[in-house]
């Protein structure tokens, strides 16, 4: 007869066993995916841009940082510590889905950390020799599907990533790595975590879109302002929504982050 | 956003008590901790209009009003140095003497020093309370996130930005803030400023 799992004891040795094999995945699985640069149109539009983004090419994560690999970071790193981070650089909510400063507790290890500031992200990346992506970075990456290096077109793909959205946001988050790469090598991009992007307080979009290219509008000097060139595309536009309401110091509770890198 | 947890502003008490004697025969604006809602604890560096290159944190010491700029900027910046006049006219001779005002460039690589004295210059601003001054080009985007400002570089040079002015205290807390630009200010933060001031140093 097979021992059941809900033994106390079986249970604990396979919690173990479990935080064993995801430390090592975890350990195994240090690793960045190639994308090569190339032309891309973004589904913003810029005022000042015309013609296709330049992309130049860059190395990924594959899958957004873990509370496991954050809390190395914060051990090695105590000012990074909740309990003595400078508040202006992170807002109280900032790592408060663990136990405590330095233990996860119910969070697991595997899961994408979330509940970051651009701050705390920004510094993890850096402590890599690593950057956050920039917004036309992410978004190149993540117009492709598993296939195809831009899947944006196809209806069925955008059908995949909005269900994403309509799931309640209460449920606990699926570990990290679990999807199928895209055809970069790339996981995770939809349906797990909103991502920091280093420039995400260029993302300047007004609240009321009847405001565009009104010039008494005194919010932002200058030209330039956002506007949406594929008004289809809503999980693009739910990204940048979330990302230009932001400040540097706020986290949410499934927003994470992942580093990128230059390549040659 | 940045609210304060209540057990978070007695740590700080607590702090400030245990170390306000050990520091007490040295200059306290420049030994003591800095409280951890200042926006001086982000480290970063910059270099003024005189070439100076020294830690942010050693604006520490009497309050400001702080706002990011541009040198080359043709609409918006000419009015942000007329929004920070517009205030220092309000006030009174002693308070005037007890308040700094900060330009922070968002564009480091054409702001040099001399950039940002040729404003100063052409602005008439006296630099015993004005400080204009660009912090690494690296650097820009977290100054930026410390004053809640939010900017793109556009292709031809210029910058798409939001203007604030940011009220801080001797410590480097923000007090105020105010999106209201040109040479009427908001009494309401004009009343802030004037209060500020009025703390003892």
């Amino acid at each position: 007869m097979l021992p059941k799992a809900t033994d106390p004891g079986l249970r604990a040795a396979a919690a173990l066993l479990a935080a064993v094999v995801s430390t090592a995945a975890v350990a195994a699985d240090k690793g960045y995916a190639e994308l090569p640069g190339g032309s891309f149109r973004s589904t913003l539009a810029y005022e000042d841009i015309s013609a296709d983004l330049r992309v130049r090419p860059f190395a990924m994560m594959k899958r957004p940082v873990t509370n496991g690999e954050f809390l190395a970071f914060v051990q090695a790193n105590p000012q990074w510590r909740r309990d003595r981070v400078p508040t202006v650089m992170a807002e109280p909510r900032y790592l408060s889905h663990w136990d405590g400063p330095t233990e996860l507790g119910e969070a697991s290890a595997g899961q994408p950390v979330v509940q970051v500031s651009w701050f705390a992200a920004s510094a993890y990346c850096e402590a890599q020799g690593a950057r956050l992506p920039t917004w036309t970075e992410w978004e190149y990456a993540a117009a492709a599907d598993e296939t195809r290096r831009d899947a944006r077109k196809d209806p069925v793909w955008r059908e995949r990533i909005l269900a994403w959205y309509s799931r309640p946001s209460n449920a606990a988050l699926p570990r990290a790595g679990l999807q199928t790469p895209n055809v970069y090598g790339v996981q995770d991009l939809h349906g797990l975590v909103w991502e920091w992007t280093d420039d995400f307080s260029s993302l300047l979009v007004d609240a009321d879109n009847r405001n565009q290219g009104d010039p008494d509008n005194a919010r932002f000097c200058g030209a330039g302002a956002l506007s949406m060139d594929d008004r289809d595309n809503y999980a693009v536009l739910m990204r940048v929504a979330m990302l230009s309401s932001l400040g540097a110091e706020d986290t949410t509770g499934n927003l994470g982050f992942r580093c990128v890198k230059d390549l040659p | 956003m940045k609210r304060m947890l209540p057990s978070l502003l007695a740590a700080f008490v607590f702090l400030a008590g245990i170390a306000a004697p050990a520091v007490a025969a040295q200059s306290p604006a420049v030994q003591s901790p800095l409280p951890r809602d200042s926006i001086y604890q982000l480290p970063v560096q910059l270099t003024d209009q005189d070439g100076r290159t020294q830690p942010w944190s050693a604006l520490r010491g009497k309050p400001r009003l702080m706002a990011m700029f541009y040198t080359s900027c043709q609409y918006i910046c000419p009015l942000i140095v007329d929004s920070g006049k517009a205030i220092e006219k309000q006030l009174d001779e002693r308070e005037r003497g007890r308040i700094g005002i900060v330009l922070i460039s968002m564009d480091p690589e054409r702001d040099d020093p001399a950039a940002l004295k040729k404003v100063v210059e052409q602005r008439k601003l006296d630099t015993s309370r004005w400080t204009l001054a660009s912090p690494p080009t690296g650097e820009v985007r977290a100054v930026a996130g410390v004053l809640d400002t939010r900017y793109r570089a556009l292709a031809d040079g210029e910058f798409n930005h939001t203007s604030s002015l940011v009220l801080v205290d001797a410590d480097g807390r923000i007090l105020a803030r105010t999106d209201q630009m040109g040479s009427k200010p908001d009494p309401e933060f004009v009343a802030k400023v004037k209060q500020a001031l009025r703390q003892p140093l």
